[in-house]
């Protein structure tokens, strides 16, 4: 009973986690109905500009987290301008191959700055703590705390801010959102923006436990759009809930089943998922 | 471009590769020429999927790996000969395009690529975790090269350009005999736009099946040439980010067009050997050549000389 509470932590902590980076993907799909393949580079990237900030410029843990967030948040806005707009009217096989391409060179721009060593991003909550016979990390705890925050204030913007809602409006509908006066372009970028920003926020948290380098993004990515199929693409909650039941079943699969075919289980529920409902999970049109 | 200036042109380009081996001397060029071709038969396949049925199949990598893994491990573990292990290879590789066919192909446009991306992750674990079967990481070593056929002996790297050269006029080949035929057409038809072809009677479904077993066959047939003309055979050959390489040949070569993934894979392979000492670096070049093609050329290099050629057949 021990290892279930103790894998039930180590469940909730990767389940943040994914759910930041399924988040940004279904804000990207929501809106603009881009298959993001390049969003798991923009969160390594983010991983590494936390990194140097903490280790280069000494700007301590919240403030690198912040920097990579704006960075990355302008790195996925100029993206939209540049790559994904001007493909808006090309048939949707063209955005998801700009997207290989972005990835490539995000992947051999990390290369050649920062080379194919691991690193880990040193953190301030390195202490261990025990709660109720449990053990966990401070930064355990700190990932759980500050990715429900993000969560929370990402949901509040949505629902109760003008620009939030106008994000829900172009995802409801491009058309009608232009025709009440919303420019969808400008909701586009900033869907991008918020989206690469979530990104980086969960490469940085995660980067004090897991390992920094040039492919971390490859398997994420894979497994968040597995939970996006799962949550149904483009919606929110259903991001945040695929996010948590993935990274339980792997918490447990890992524990009960084997850990060298951890990695299947979320492709294994993509595969069953898709072949029952081949629209996904939710689907709203066919 | 008249019928006859069509087939000279063809006619030069057959002799200009069957007289190779007797300019480049130089065994490493010859087997980076090789290893062009190879890749090249792979996304012939892909194209077939792609850029004729408009299908993105981003499990590619993966059907080139059970083509490799097949061969390799009928020869290494039951001495099989290659060419009887070269036949069980691709028909493991389009029986694997069966089965996956059968469920992903209901889905459509992005849950598909998601879809065949997930499969082929999935099985490049296996190849990677099953240690009995494939030796893991360590990957398979040692593969046997093709034995001979009556006095013809494929020992020396000039025989096994030949013998990969013959792969590739297969797998053009098969492209050109499908571009040009019904089937061929009904794929087109697909990609245009699956309900109007399933209103003009065509079996979607069924003809989808088709094109992923083709596409599956030429990769399949493409990784038991790898496993032996390489000899090593490791996971690294089936995961994603070589599907995604296969990816980069096809749009550079021209999406949809014959020449094109010979074109596209050549032209990448031998501009990355002039890189050298840079070519881990080489898609800083590539990612954003990707990115101008499909927005500028999404025909690439062969479908962009064409309509400028049509254009000053116009003027």
């Amino acid at each position: 009973m021990h290892l279930f509470f103790q894998e039930l932590l180590n469940g909730l902590v990767v389940g943040s986690i994914y759910a930041l980076v399924a988040l940004g993907l279904a804000l990207v799909y929501g809106t603009m109905k881009i298959p993001n393949f390049a969003h798991g580079h923009l969160y390594m990237m983010g991983a590494y500009v936390a990194f140097f900030g903490v280790t280069i410029a000494h700007i301590g843990y919240w403030p690198a987290m912040l920097l990579a967030v704006v960075v990355l948040a302008a790195f996925g806005a100029l993206l939209e301008r540049l790559v994904f707009r001007p493909l808006r009217d090309a048939p949707p096989i063209n955005a998801v191959i700009a997207a290989v391409g972005v990835l490539f060179f995000l992947e051999a721009l990390a290369q050649l700055w920062f080379g194919a060593d691991f690193r880990v991003l040193p953190t301030p909550y390195d202490k261990v703590v025990h709660i109720a016979g449990l053990v966990a990390t401070q930064q355990q705890l700190v990932v759980v705390a500050a990715a429900s925050a993000m969560m929370i204030g990402l949901f509040l913007f949505l629902k109760r801010t003008m620009v939030g809602a106008t994000i829900e409006a172009v995802a409801q509908d491009r058309l009608g959102a232009a025709l009440v006066g919303i420019n969808p372009e400008r909701v586009s970028m900033l869907a991008f923006a918020i989206s690469a920003g979530l990104a980086a926020a969960a490469a940085t948290l995660i980067a004090s436990i897991n390992l920094i380098y040039p492919s971390m993004g490859s398997t994420v990515l894979l497994k968040a759009f597995a939970i996006i199929v799962l949550g149904g693409m483009g919606s929110i909650p259903g991001a945040i809930l695929g996010a948590f039941i993935l990274a339980f079943a792997e918490s447990f699969g890992a524990t009960y089943i084997s850990t060298s075919y951890q990695d299947v289980i979320a492709f294994g529920i993509l595969v069953v998922i898709l072949t029952v409902r081949p629209t996904g999970l939710f689907a709203k049109e066919a | 471009m008249t019928l006859s200036r069509r087939y000279a042109g063809f006619a030069l380009f057959a002799a200009m590769t069957l007289a190779l081996p007797f300019v480049l001397h130089n065994p490493y060029y010859l087997q980076v020429v090789v290893g062009g071709y190879i890749a090249a038969i792979a996304v012939f396949g892909l194209n077939i999927i792609l850029g004729y049925t408009g299908q993105l199949s981003l499990g590619h990598a993966a059907f080139f790996g059970i083509g490799a893994y097949t061969v390799a491990l009928l020869e290494t573990r039951a001495g099989v000969p290659f060419w009887i292990a070269l036949v069980a290879g691709c028909a493991a590789s389009v029986f694997a395009g069966y089965l996956v066919g059968l469920i992903s192909l209901r889905t459509r446009g992005h849950y598909f690529a998601i879809f065949t991306a997930a499969i082929g992750v999935m099985i490049s674990i296996v190849f990677t975790n099953d240690q009995d079967l494939t030796n893991g990481n360590i990957g398979i070593v040692n593969i046997p090269p093709p034995g001979p056929i009556g006095p013809i002996s494929f020992e020396s790297p000039v025989a096994k350009y030949y013998l990969v050269l013959a792969a590739l006029a297969l797998a053009a080949f098969v492209c050109w005999r499908v571009r040009h035929s019904l089937l061929g057409r009904t794929f087109v038809a697909i990609a245009s736009s699956e309900d109007l072809a399933a209103a003009s009677g065509i079996d979607v479904m069924r003809n989808k099946r088709m094109a992923l077993m083709l596409s599956t066959f030429l990769a399949g047939l493409a990784g038991g040439m790898f496993a032996v003309f390489i000899g090593f055979l490791g996971p690294d050959s089936s995961g994603l980010d070589v599907t995604f390489d296969m990816l980069l040949y096809l749009i550079v070569g021209g999406l949809g067009t014959l020449a094109g993934p010979f074109v596209g894979t050549m032209l990448v392979v031998i501009l990355t050997q002039f890189l050298q000492g840079f070519e881990h670096y080489r898609l800083l070049l590539f990612g954003p050549l990707l990115v101008l093609l499909v927005m500028f050329f999404p025909t690439g290099i062969v479908g962009g000389i064409a309509r400028l050629r049509a254009r000053m057949a116009a003027s």
